[in-house]
């Protein structure tokens, strides 16, 4: 099963590291990472898509724990919460592709932020499920350029992952 | 008080209460050594020849004495030749403090001259680690180091100190943090008191019962309070290789050492039990065997500090994330006011089963023999040191043998590399071990093919008097390995035989020491008494044992272990 594991971690120049070796060496799986400042300047905030069986996960978890930059850890699966993730993708839009693409764009309440003259840049936000259903939706053949930033995700609640 | 760099990484030490630090210079840690030169009244540096023994002397002091291990070693190279000694304190949890030089701050990354990111090296074999970038963290940074390194499940921690953070021109008020603040770390203090009541009410209502103890009784100090539970309960109790000792072996509720090379007894009490009460013990593969047929009838509980460690490779059924000394205290006291007894009919009849096991003798081995046997070897090493060594080993059979032959009646006193098995490891731990006691009996039992790995501190036992005795179980072959090859490969004994031995009797005058070799039976014993009555020199016994010889009982891997195979000289009715 798929899991966003959302961490708070110490603002270190080791602390990615320590958490990117702690999954090859033990061959756990990363469908995405992302690392970004919070509010408070001593910490990063860290949301890894992982996924495996009950006692994997349960495994994995344990030793991000046991990791000294790791902070606090939460399981936005043990919860409801809301998960997103933008993408940027880049799309071949020939004249005869134009109209298909910008009525896919609609469906998916995306937005076009450049265009040429062969070229569209298509921006989406929503559950990686969502993007994943946009790029199956474009016709063969048209991407060039897919850039998609991990996902994040919070709890919903008045609850928040702090110390 | 204003300090340099330097004078604050020796200051600290001290202020920690360091006795000895293992090391060796070079140019990264050179203000460290002239610091640390001013001050050896106070604090003691070992100069081993190799960094890796640096580490592993740290490490059997550590072991020996439960107090940190502390080593020195300069960037680059000799950063590189520590991993195999940090790694091998990782793998069993053995609390230790590594400084390493470093490069200075303003070339890092430059590829500078001896410069490798030590951090990142070390990173998956560490406890933790910090790279100390500017000279007022270092006191706090070290007071870190030793707090992480001891507490909660040990393991080895290094500090990187670049160069010019030890810059004897730069000088700081220092003053040593006596607590440190951590808000990421804090182990686990005490255990869940209801799932401790909830496996004692389980061990009260078992049938067949197994204690199952690991290197976690060692680590945490909590044998007293085993012999306690163990007996209070009379309960059958096994160990792991690291855990033996922590109850006392010769007792006879101890059933031996379980797991690949453990006895019978203990292993079909395991494949038997209807509940396994694991204590300070991570399931490893050498001793469950294949997990599907790993105890199959047993409810499980589990006592750890780790968390990780629970449920890990075996589900368990309750439970308990605490240091084992608290867990075992509680325990003791919920059993007194539940005021309950086990069933004794049940167990009786379980000592009656376990006696039947008992009687299979699954370690004796051919006492007729015209060449020395290595179990006759440790025995004899048993009788003629009344049980009272500390005992370090290499790898390989003559570690198993010793494991299964002398019995250890104290913990601490049985020192080995269990987790990484390295060779090479032994004969640096005795030295820590004899610095620790300098009185006591200390002795490293090895093998030819290992103790070649590090035989350079012979030159260190020299320098130091080190009256340490090297008990060379000599089989001409990597023994452990040619017995997989007999067994698993067809006996096609593919690069295990160690061609051009040296005269080890003259090797050992050659640094100055006492060799001695035997090769007949009946000449073992005197040849042990002399050279333990040798109270101050550093005797090596080259004992010349039968190269054929073979580890029994063995649960190849991927079997279970009630598939154990047994020495050859019981017949197969006996088997049956
Ligand atoms: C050639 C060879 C053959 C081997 N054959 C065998 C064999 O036949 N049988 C065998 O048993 N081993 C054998 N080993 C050793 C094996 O590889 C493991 O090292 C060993 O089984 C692990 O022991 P352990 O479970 O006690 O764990 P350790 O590595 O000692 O770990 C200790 C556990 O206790 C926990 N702990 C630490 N401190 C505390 C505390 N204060 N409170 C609570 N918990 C704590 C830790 O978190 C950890 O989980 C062999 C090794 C070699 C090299
Ligand atoms: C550094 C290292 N390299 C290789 C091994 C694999 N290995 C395990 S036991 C062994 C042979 C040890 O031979 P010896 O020291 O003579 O001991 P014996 O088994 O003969 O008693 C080897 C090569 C190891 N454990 N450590
Ligand atoms: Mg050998």
């Amino acid at each position: 099963m798929r899991h966003i594991l959302s961490m708070l971690v110490e603002n270190e120049s080791g602390a990615l590291s320590r958490i990117a070796g702690l999954f090859s060496a033990r061959g756990y799986n990363i469908e995405s990472l992302t690392v970004a400042p919070t509010d408070d300047p001593s910490l990063s905030r860290m949301t890894l898509v992982t996924c495996g069986n009950d006692d994997i996960v349960e495994q994995i978890k344990k030793q991000l724990n046991k990791l000294i930059d790791v902070v606090k850890l939460q399981d936005l699966a043990d919860s409801e919460h809301t998960e997103r993730e933008m993408m940027l993708i880049k799309l071949k839009a020939g004249r005869q592709d134009r109209e298909e693409l910008k009525r896919l764009t609609e469906i998916f309440r995306a937005k076009i932020i450049d265009v040429t003259e062969i070229s569209y840049v298509v921006e989406l936000t929503g559950a990686s499920r969502k993007l994943d259903a946009f790029i199956q939706a474009v016709p063969e053949g048209l991407i060039t350029e897919v850039v998609r930033s991990g996902a994040i995700g919070i709890s919903r609640g008045d609850k928040g992952l702090t110390l | 008080m204003e300090l340099s760099g330097a004078e604050i990484t020796i200051q600290a030490l001290i202020d920690e209460g360091v006795e000895y630090v293992f090391g060796y210079p070079g140019g990264a840690v050179l203000h460290i050594y002239d610091a640390l030169s001013k001050r050896e009244d106070q604090i003691k540096h070992i100069l081993v020849r190799h960094e890796q023994a640096a580490t592993h002397a740290a490490d059997g002091y550590a072991r020996a004495t439960g107090r940190v291990g502390v080593c020195l070693v300069t960037s680059g190279p000799g950063a590189t030749n520590a991993v195999t000694g940090i790694a091998t304190a990782y793998m069993d949890s053995i609390p230790m403090v590594v400084l390493t030089g470093q490069v200075p701050t303003p070339v890092i990354g430059s590829d500078a001259f001896q410069e490798v990111d030590t951090v990142g090296i070390t990173r998956p074999c560490v406890k933790h680690n910090f790279l100390v970038k500017d000279v007022k963290d270092l006191a706090v940074t070290i007071r870190k180091a030793f707090h992480i390194a001891s507490s909660g499940r040990p393991g080895p921690v290094v500090v990187d100190i670049p160069k010019d953070v030890t810059d004897p021109n730069i000088r700081i008020p220092y003053a040593y943090p006596r607590e440190v603040s951590m808000r990421s770390y804090s182990p686990a203090q005490r255990g869940h008191q209801g799932q401790i009541r909830k496996a004692v009410e389980k061990m009260l209502a078992a049938r067949r019962p197994v204690i199952y103890t690991g290197g976690g009784v060692v680590l945490g100090e909590a044998s007293a309070s085993l012999v306690d539970l163990v007996r209070s309960l009379g309960f059958p109790i096994t160990s792991t290789l690291m855990g033996l000792g922590a109850y006392p072996m010769s007792d006879r509720q101890f059933l031996g050492m379980l797991g690949m090379h453990g006895t019978y007894e203990a292993n079909m009490a395991m494949h038997e039990t209807d509940c396994l009460v694991a204590i300070g013990a991570r399931f490893d593969d050498r001793v469950t065997g294949k997990i599907e047929h790993f105890c199959p009838h047993a409810e499980i509980i589990h006592v750890d500090v780790d968390p990780a460690s629970i449920s890990k490779t075996v589900r368990v059924d309750v439970p308990i994330v605490g240091p084992v000394q608290s867990v075992l205290q509680d325990m003791l006291s919920i059993l007194k006011e539940l005021g309950g007894k086990p069933d004794q009919t049940a167990l009786d009849a379980w000592w009656r089963q376990i006696d039947e096991w008992r009687g299979m003798d699954c370690l004796r081995y051919d006492r007729g023999s015209g060449l020395i046997k290595p179990q006759f070897a440790v025995e004899t090493l048993h009788k003629v040191t009344n049980g009272e060594l500390y005992l370090t080993s290499d790898v390989g059979q003559h570690q198993m043998f010793a494991a299964q032959f002398y019995p250890f009646d104290k913990p601490r006193r049985w020192i080995n590399s269990g987790g990484l098995g390295t060779m090479g490891f032994g004969l640096p731990a005795a030295m820590g071990v004899q610095l620790a006691f300098p009185d006591a009996q200390v002795a490293c039992i090895s093998g030819e093919a290992s103790i070649l790995m590090c035989i350079q501190e012979m030159a260190t036992c020299k320098q130091y008097d080190l009256p340490i005795k090297v008990i060379l179980l000599n089989n001409g072959y990597m023994g452990m390995v040619r017995q997989w090859q007999e067994f698993f490969y067809d006996s096609r004994y593919a690069h295990s035989y160690v061609d051009a031995l040296p005269d080890f009797v003259a090797l050992s005058n050659s640094f100055g020491h006492v060799g001695m070799r035997v090769e007949k039976p009946d000449e073992l014993e005197g040849a042990m008494q002399e050279a333990f009555a040798l109270k101050d020199r550093f005797v090596f016994l080259d004992v010349i044992v039968d190269p054929t010889e073979n580890v029994y009982p063995m649960v190849a891997a991927g079997k279970g272990h009630h598939e154990m195979q047994l020495p050859p000289t019981m017949s197969d009715r006996e088997l049956a």
